[in-house]
């Protein structure tokens, strides 16, 4: 990754724009003050951040202004009151600086809408709500610029922070329906648009909270688990597919038959001997109609069949294995027996392959179980409403249950991160 | 490598499925004689290649290197029996281009320069079979060694071995490779007897087409079935006995994967 695909830019544009721009190379010359190595990384790009040359910042300011720095006051429009504050201003040629304060701009306040008697006669009654509790709370909004966690602070009768800000915008949100002339029109407005959710601002809470409560032990643990459910996914797609060409292998006429250590895939596996066992024979038929071949030729026929159900990285690390032990890819001396007894080895590579596969993922799915007892906080919700879909792979004889319970806890931390991200369509979030 | 060897090397399982098929098609084999016998492959073991000789002082700049291509049998017998002519496709740079070789030894000499690729087309006599097989080899005069200098003295030699397979021979075509040396000969499905072989012409004429006694059969590689098969032998060895192992360590833990389950999951 370079510069240009940081910044999004497509690479396709640039070769024209190379082509055109080599005659006139200096012009992409690179600024003083930035090494060449650093310039080098850019691409010839401009970087992001406005580099200053050092050089520029030395150079001595004119010498017809003159600067002085003076302790003056000040008004702000962002002040009520009168109270007369003083700061150093910069004064160039002995003229102050006019206007005000040049903060003064940041003083924004929050709209609260005013709703009259009648209007909330008509739209704004509430069974959990009096006029004056309502009356109050809106007084404290406009105070307090919609901070709720103050307002809650200073509301008279206690109710929770979720309360007040579930009544705050469900009222905003009738006046504006209400005031519209048609619905369409506020239909986009946030507050109409994503309705406050008061239960699930409640459960991002408690989520959030559990969270932070956690300790650092049981940070690291929850990475963990996330690291190993990745892998565990990743570990599922490859070691399937090497299930599957295994028992295609196993059926081979002539091949060694494999120790199936998979009974929930026995069901299908006639078929995929059967498939095997033409697509020999279909090699065979095709060989025989050729009336007169090169031994090579069928060797390369029969391995290409052999390997089709693997992968193409599989292939790779059987070929990979070959080479380790010392055995030609393609045989010297390619005799019949040696032919023979070459597929054989591949085949008996690919089934030592698919063990290592095996191995290595139940290594992992056993490991992620002894600390498996982690997870078991009161919090646990004890009935999964829903399976990942990745459940339904390969039986496993042993590992099943303890993998649901993996999966248990991959499930429950992936949804208090879900929590915790898309924290929930709350508008004007400010609190 | 002796002739017959390879059916007694195969696998128990093959041989079998073969011979059971074979058991069907007897009668109708029998009935038709002279025709193609099913399940049945004769096979000739070949070696194809090159010898390329530098020619040192007297080489020209067009002219550097001697070279012979040539397809000859694994252990030097003639061919021709087999084969009635031999054509390579040399380097259209070269006058005649195409060379036809219609008798033993299925050789050719030339010199030049380059390296190309020779296409070797081989025809069979037409009882044997009447569609011809295609050979490529890379005509090597270089030594791919970067160190080994080149030399007058020793040639640059690259062969390849292979079989030219015939499956579903004629009975004429088995007849006549019976007692042939060239021939990887089958087994023979029980009760089926051949004619008698026909009596190979006179060994004065054989003598001439073989490469026994080749001016270059010094230079012949040698190609080793035995070593290949204990190369084999001990990879296999090798790869089953990471097999038990992995095999043990998944039932190891399998095992502990019973104790770590709790009984309140069950």
């Amino acid at each position: 990754m370079d510069a240009k695909d940081i910044l999004g830019l497509s690479k396709n544009s640039f070769p024209a724009l190379e082509k055109k721009s080599r005659p006139h190379k200096e012009s992409h010359r690179k600024p003083d003050g930035i090494s060449r190595e650093v310039y080098a990384l850019t691409g010839g790009l401009p970087s992001l951040m406005p580099s200053i040359d050092a050089s520029h910042l030395k150079k001595k300011p004119p010498s017809n202004e003159k600067i002085t720095w003076q302790w003056l006051p000040f008004s702000s429009s962002a002040r009520k009151d009168n109270l007369q504050l003083y700061h150093w201003v910069r004064i160039i040629n002995g003229v102050p600086p006019t206007g005000d304060y040049s903060f003064a701009k940041y003083n924004k306040s929050v709209e609260i809408i005013k709703y009259t008697e009648e209007e909330y006669e008509k739209y704004l009654t509430d069974p959990m709500w009096t006029k004056e509790e309502t009356d109050q709370l809106f007084d404290l909004c406009e105070r307090f610029d919609l901070r709720f966690v103050v307002i809650a602070d200073r509301f008279p009768s206690s109710r929770t922070v979720e309360e007040l800000k579930d009544r705050y915008y469900s009222v905003c949100r009738a006046i504006l329906i209400a005031r519209a002339p048609s619905p369409g029109d506020v239909a986009a407005h946030p507050v109409v648009k994503e309705p406050y959710n008061v239960s699930q601002d409640i459960e991002r809470k408690r989520a959030l909270s559990m969270v932070l409560s956690q300790t650092r032990q049981q940070e690291r643990r929850d990475e963990e688990v996330l690291i190993e459910a990745k892998r565990i996914a990743e570990l599922r797609m490859p070691a399937k597919a090497v299930q599957e060409s295994q028992l295609a292998d196993a059926s081979n006429p002539g091949a060694e038959v494999t120790e199936r250590t998979i009974p929930g895939e026995t069901a299908s596996s006639p078929m995929v001997v059967s498939s095997t066992l033409t697509d020999n024979a279909a090699i065979l038929a095709s060989l025989r109609t050729l009336r007169v071949y090169l031994r090579t030729y069928a060797l390369d026929q029969m391995v290409q069949s052999a390997s089709s159900s693997a992968g193409l990285r599989t292939i790779k690390r059987v070929e990979q294995t070959l080479h380790d032990l010392g055995v030609n890819l393609k045989p010297r001396v390619p005799t019949k027996a040696v032919c023979t007894e070459h597929l054989e080895l591949r085949k008996e590579i690919l089934t030592l392959l698919n063990l290592q596969k095996q191995v290595q993922y139940k290594e992992a799915e056993g490991s992620s179980f002894r600390d498996g007892s982690y997870g078991e906080s009161p919090g646990t919700p004890k009935d999964q409403p829903f399976i990942p879909e990745f459940m339904s792979f390969g039986g496993e004889r042993v590992g099943k249950k303890d993998h649901k319970r993996k999966v248990h806890d991959i499930v429950y931390n992936y949804v208090i991160l879900y929590y915790l991200f898309h924290s929930e369509g709350e508008p004007c979030a400010q609190q | 490598m002796s002739n017959n060897s390879c059916w007694e090397k195969l696998g128990p399982d093959q041989p079998q499925s073969q011979r059971t098929k074979m058991g069907k098609s007897e009668d109708k084999d029998r009935k038709n004689l002279g025709k193609k016998l099913k399940d049945v492959e004769i096979s000739i073991p070949i070696v194809y290649g090159n010898i390329a000789f530098w020619l040192g002082k007297k080489a020209s700049e067009y002219h550097s290197h001697k070279w012979t291509v040539y397809v000859r049998g694994s252990t030097n017998e003639e061919l021709g029996q087999f084969i009635k002519r031999a054509v390579f496709q040399l380097h259209s740079s070269f006058n005649n281009p195409t060379r036809v070789v219609n008798s033993p030894p299925f050789e050719l000499s030339e010199s030049g320069w380059g390296e190309f690729e020779i296409a070797i087309t081989i025809y069979f006599h037409s009882d044997i079979c009447d569609k011809p097989l295609n050979l490529y080899h890379h005509l090597k005069l270089y030594p791919e060694d970067e160190n080994s200098s080149m030399s007058t003295k020793k040639p640059v030699v690259v062969e390849c071995y292979d079989e030219i397979v015939f499956p579903d021979p004629s009975e004429a075509f088995l007849a006549r490779a019976q007692s042939h040396p060239a021939v990887n000969f089958p087994r023979l499905p029980a009760g089926l007897t051949l004619p008698p072989p026909i009596p190979v012409e006179d060994a004065s004429k054989r003598r001439k087409g073989d490469t026994k006694d080749h001016s270059l059969c010094q230079w012949f590689m040698n190609f080793s079935e035995a070593d290949e098969l204990l190369q084999l032998a001990a990879a296999r060895q090798q790869v089953q006995a990471h097999i038990a192992k992995l095999k043990r360590q998944i039932n190891l833990i399998d095992g502990q994967h019973q104790q770590f389950k709790p009984s309140s999951d069950q």
